[in-house]
């Protein structure tokens, strides 16, 4: 008897190959034996890079050209070039920051030019002290950072319709990005203007074309409410908000009000359109939901995902993404045989609140037709729902805040396509 | 609203400003009213903050065609953007039209989405007695006002939209940590 190896955690732990989420860290050797099987023509022993002095530096990275067809999937609305979206392509990127040129963008009358110089924040309405800050001073104030998910309520809307959307993972869900966010926290901002009692909410506006503005609880305002002035690190990108934007963890995306110029501390919501017209849910019954501000458990495996083609039987690490505007990932399930069995899936840490959360799980794909799913829980009970649930429960016409499951049919042939299952 | 008011008078006063342990550095610079008045668009559904000034769907029609119908079409029929026009009663149905006059819980936002946001190319660039005039034309066209009813800002909070009470909100504020 020889003593026992990582071949023996190739034991499935669920129905159609889905392996221990420990395997490819206690794998070893015998993993990599058994891995992906790329076999390719070995290059050159000694390749033309090798040959030549290489580039100099730069004072402003790129990425490899070999990379450049990663993009966003830019979408606008008909004569509006400015107006509409892009989309993060989630399936080409990994682990849980998304570059701050693929975050995703959602804009309703373009990206303005900004000269932080002649922009300012303004606090007023029902305050104590209203006051003008530049950006200057802004910078000078105590800074937070914290990696967090922003997501625009309307992401995977496309699921609501009647056929299952052939498009990638970015181009489903990809109004979903994570950075690290800094700046001040609002509350410091509020208590100096003196905010009064009696002012239970605010209204955030922005300074692009269309003076985005939308009304913000006073409590999550200080809370853990901040202006954002960096994104990874560095200033704002100007589609994110340059130089200064809201930024509300959890909190469906438009609500984070990018090129914030105002904040106007009231009694009552504003209704302006972009929390009535818009962003508010129609219910089967006629009426509507305002305010749904957090946006709810959800995941999506991105890969294998929609529009890839597998390389064949074999030995694949499933990985995707999952958050909440609630809280931590709990745990997410990941079944391989359309939701018959699950297995619980490896978190990557930290487990951050309302932050992206990457999960992975071994799969050993026998070849034949398979229906991929995962399946979050946050730290509240919450679980992620099936997409017939949510579709029962919201009826067919609603738009925003789809967070049901997401599958994946793999053809035997396979090509990853979606499914409703 | 009256849920969500009556939530807020219940919990006034059991959630003080707290903060955020750290010291602020107070380089907020005082504002004036007077540069109040130039930053702040926006309108309450109270009407608070309308500006001075008047309009009809009369002088609106004219205003409309001018600037509006090229995006949202004749008499608010829509395409290639937003339809502005009917739908009333389709809320219950597969395919609801969601329109100012179907949808929208209040006229005193039509006022401040089209003062802030409209025209598209041009924004910030009507009066205010055209954005009152073009807002009294979109209530006409929806069969909420009279053709001949004057838009101000007296009047405009007073009119009351069809779809006015089938909102709820989803938000309760959270108890004192």
């Amino acid at each position: 008897m020889t003593k026992p190896t990582a071949l023996d955690s190739l034991e499935p732990v669920a129905g159609n190959g889905l392996l221990h989420r420990r395997l490819f860290l206690t794998g070893g050797a015998a993993v990599a034996g058994l891995t992906f099987m790329t076999a390719r023509a070995a290059p050159p022993e000694v390749p033309a890079w090798m040959k030549t002095p290489g580039a100099p530096m730069r004072a402003y990275g790129e990425r490899s050209a070999h990379e450049a067809s990663v993009q966003r999937m830019v979408g606008s609305t008909p004569g509006a070039a400015g107006t509409g979206a892009s989309r993060t392509p989630l399936e080409a990127l990994e682990g849980i920051i998304t570059p701050s040129a693929l975050h995703f963008e959602r804009h309703h009358n373009g990206v303005p030019d900004i000269d932080p110089d002649q922009h300012q924040v303004l606090i007023h309405g029902l305050v104590d002290r209203p006051l003008i800050f530049s950006m200057d001073a802004l910078a000078r104030y105590p800074l937070v950072s914290r990696i967090q998910f922003l997501e625009c309520s309307g992401n995977s809307g496309g699921n609501n319709g009647a056929e299952a959307p052939q498009q990638t993972a970015g181009g489903i869900h990809g109004l979903i990005s994570c950075s690290e966010w800094t700046g001040v926290p609002l509350a410091i901002l509020l208590e100096e203007a003196g905010a009064r009692p009696e002012g239970r909410w605010l209204l955030a506006e922005g300074a692009d074309a269309a003076a985005m503005s939308r009304s913000v609880p006073m409590a999550k305002a200080l809370d853990d409410a901040i202006l954002a002035l960096y994104q990874n690190g560095e200033r704002l990108r100007p589609e994110q908000g340059y130089p200064v934007r809201l930024f509300l963890p959890g909190y469906e995306g438009n609500m984070s009000v990018k090129w914030l110029r105002r904040i106007k501390v009231t009694a009552e919501p504003t209704m302006t359109k972009d929390e009535t017209s818009k962003y508010s849910d129609l219910q089967p019954n006629g009426r509507s939901l305002l305010f749904t501000f957090p946006m709810e458990v959800k995941s999506v495996i991105t890969s294998p995902s929609g529009m890839q083609t597998m390389q064949g039987p074999g030995l694949y690490q499933i990985s995707g993404l999952a958050w909440s505007g609630f809280g931590r990932i709990r745990r997410v399930d990941v079944s391989a045989d359309g939701g018959k069995s699950w297995a619980q899936a490896a978190l990557d840490g930290p487990v951050l609140p309302m932050c992206a959360t990457r999960f992975r799980l071994p799969w050993r794909w026998d070849g034949t037709p398979s229906v991929l799913m995962s399946r979050a829980v946050d730290e509240t009970g919450a679980v992620q729902p099936t997409r017939a649930a949510l579709m029962a429960a919201r009826g067919a016409q609603f738009r925003y805040h789809y967070n049901a499951i997401q599958s994946w049919n793999v053809s035997a042939a396979g090509e990853v396509s979606n499914v409703y299952a | 609203m009256r849920s969500s008011s009556a939530l807020i008078v219940a919990i006034a006063g059991a959630c003080a400003l707290v903060a955020n342990a750290q010291e602020s550095p107070g380089l907020g610079v005082p504002a004036t009213p007077e540069q109040i008045a130039g930053w702040d668009v926006s309108i309450g559904p109270d009407g608070e903050g309308l500006p001075p000034g008047s309009g009809t769907a009369a002088a609106g029609k004219a205003v409309y065609e001018a600037k509006c119908l090229a995006c949202h079409g004749a008499e608010g029929a829509g395409q290639p953007n937003d339809r502005l026009v009917g739908g009333q009663g389709t809320l219950r149905e597969a395919a609801p039209i969601r329109t100012i006059g179907s949808y929208w819980p209040y006229a005193t936002t039509v006022f401040d989405y089209i003062r802030r946001a409209m025209p598209y190319v041009t924004p910030h660039s009507l009066t205010a007695d055209e954005t009152y005039a073009v807002t009294a034309y979109l209530l006409a066209l929806n069969g909420i006002i009279g053709q001949a009813e004057v838009m101000d800002a007296a009047s405009l909070p007073k009119v009351v939209m069809p779809n006015r009470d089938n909102f709820d909100s989803a938000y309760r504020e959270p108890r004192r940590r």
